[in-house]
């Protein structure tokens, strides 16, 4: 029977089931707008800077994220592992279009609202070029939906980190359609949507501080990379046999990518083009480069020399930590942020993993969600309403201004999206497991994803 | 007909290449090969593990000379490359039976 279920059922049989559920729900819902502006409150400069920064976002995931992924790989899976992460860049895009935009910034209904938006949005109904005036009040409000896709992208594409060189990709396909819908849209929802339970700027119950993403995009693709990587088990040979990345350089040149992609992450989550954009760039940029010390340093001491690849490890757990706290901290604060998470993932990575000796091959988890949780908690203590009065002018914001109980706040974020991530993620791995299998076989994990996967090899040097 | 084998390590091809000119040897096959003998290698870190690294790159030379420039050709290789260190390498001799250019189907030493 199990047999039969593995040979019949198909990623493309659940995409029709999902499709017709949807347009059912989109039959039955009742409407319930949001507050649509008038094309004069478009700023031309707001949307030149938020289309750009929509562009950046995505050069993070391709190329950024797939070379930096890629080049930490064997050689032998560097092809499987960029197309998981353009795979994202089509699907998420059509998946976000159809349903999952509506899910996230949609207004729900009734008890719900908090937790998820309706259908109401979907095929992108309702959603205009004019602005959305409780989102973005000077930025037409397919410029703002296609900003966040590119969040919504970069998001599942993380946790392939965590299950490298050993997911099907059939199995990978379906997983993500699957969390993009039951973690993603509801955490996003939560922290940024109309009636979050968690949206510190439009009075949710528990306001958390989270600018750009902290909790919503790193801590859950992190800490569900985690859940996946156990789930999956390790990798044959692991951890006796050594795999070092098969190209330094090329996760170097992506880290770059990424460091500079995080300004339209980071400083376009001020969803304007004026000086809260600035902070968040200013405090990105610095976040990084302390983080990126930090990390360096404590491989110094520790192993006597500074790596290159530690080097812009560190880059990238400071670039997760500041994240959240981009549009809310000093430029000092940021640089505090940085070195902090910086040599805090460093021991993540290098001790907490194997202490524990979970197979996390791409450090998806001790720098995503460690550095993700870290950063969400560390928000809660340095920000400042001098640079973002966001609970309402003079009110304090953070621990260190005298907003004690922000701290508490930011941990209730950070615990829901543990447990989403957690819980969600395992149902998902648990459903795709028992209908399709998640992982290759032994044979195609020896030959390498490239050619068992997607038949084709990365590099070919032989032929003349 | 003999065929020398010769393990040496990548910095010293030129000048072994040059030697092996200089006394009259023209035909010369190079493999980018990995290797050790009494070499020790050295040792990485990738995200906390350490690990050795024991296969070092090496150059392999194959050539093929007549009886009589044998010894020569040995003493332009161990000339050149001898360093003095471990990690020098080795040289193997070996007895061909058969040598043909496909050019022209040429045979034994006037095919060299």
């Amino acid at each position: 029977m199990r047999c039969m279920a593995k040979k019949y059922l198909s990623g493309s049989k659940v995409a029709q089931w999902a499709l017709g559920l949807g347009l059912l729900a989109l039959a039955a819902g009742h409407a319930r707008a949001q507050t649509t502006g008038p094309a004069s409150a478009i700023s031309n400069g707001d949307n030149a800077w938020m289309l750009v920064s929509a562009a950046l976002v995505l050069m993070m995931s391709g190329p950024g994220l797939a070379l930096f992924y890629g080049g930490l790989v064997r050689k032998k899976n560097i092809l499987g592992t960029m197309m998981q992460t353009f795979a994202m860049m089509a699907v998420v895009t059509v998946l976000w279009a159809v349903v999952t935009y509506s899910l996230a910034f949609g207004v729900g209904s009734g008890h719900f609202a908090a937790f998820i938006g309706g259908f109401h949005n979907m095929f992108l109904k309702g959603v205009p070029l004019t602005p959305i005036m409780e989102y973005a009040p000077t930025i037409p409000g397919q410029t703002f939906m296609v900003y966040q896709l590119m969040f919504a992208i970069i998001t599942p594409a993380l946790i392939c980190g965590a299950f490298a060189e050993r997911m099907k990709f059939s199995a990978m396909l379906v997983f993500m359609v699957l969390w993009a819908i039951v973690v993603y849209s509801p955490m996003a929802h939560m922290v940024w949507g109309i009636g979050g339970l968690l949206n510190a700027s439009l009075g949710g119950k528990f306001p958390t501080l989270d600018f750009a993403g902290g909790t919503v995009v790193h801590v859950t693709s992190g800490v569900s990379a985690l859940v996946v990587a156990l789930y999956l088990g390790k990798r044959l040979g692991y951890p006796q046999k050594p795999m070092p990345p098969h190209s330094v350089v090329l996760s170097f040149v992506g880290a770059c990518l990424l460091w500079v992609g995080w300004f339209g992450f980071n400083a376009g989550s001020a969803l304007s083009a004026g000086s809260l954009a600035t902070s968040a760039f200013v405090n990105t940029h610095f976040g990084a480069a302390a983080a990126a010390i930090g990390w360096a340093a404590a491989e110094w001491i520790r192993n006597g020399k500074p790596s290159a690849l530690g080097a812009i490890s560190g880059a990238v757990a400071g670039l997760v930590a500041i994240t959240p706290a981009s549009g809310f901290v000093t430029p000092m604060g940021a640089l505090w942020i940085g070195l902090i998470a910086g040599v805090g993932c460093y021991l993540m990575v290098v001790k907490v993993k194997n202490i524990f000796g979970y197979d996390d091959s791409l450090d998806a988890f001790g720098v995503h969600g460690a550095g993700g949780t870290l950063g969400a908690i560390l928000t809660g203590l340095f920000a400042n309403s001098g640079i973002n009065a966001i609970f309402g002018a003079g009110k304090a914001t953070g621990f260190f201004e005298g907003n004690h109980g922000q701290v508490v706040n930011q941990l209730v974020g950070v615990a829901i999206a543990w447990t989403i991530s957690i819980v969600g993620t395992l149902i998902i791995l648990f459903v795709v497991d028992k209908l399709i299998g998640l992982r290759v076989s032994e044979d195609e994990e020896r030959e390498g994803l490239d050619i068992s996967q997607h038949g084709e090899e990365g590099y070919d040097f032989e032929n003349a | 007909m003999q065929k020398i084998e010769a393990v040496i390590q990548p910095s010293k091809l030129d000048a072994v290449k040059d030697a092996l000119v200089e006394v009259g040897i023209l035909g010369i096959t190079i493999f980018e090969a990995r290797g050790h003998g009494r070499q020790k290698g050295h040792t990485e870190f990738y995200r906390g593990r350490e690990y050795a690294v024991d296969l070092l790159p090496k150059v392999k030379l194959e050539l093929v000379v007549p009886d009589e420039m044998v010894e020569k050709a040995i003493q332009a290789i161990i000339t050149a490359a001898r360093t003095g260190r471990i990690g020098d390498g080795k040289i193997f001799v070996s007895k061909i039976d058969e040598a043909i250019r496909i050019r022209n189907d040429e045979r034994g030493e006037i095919a060299l």
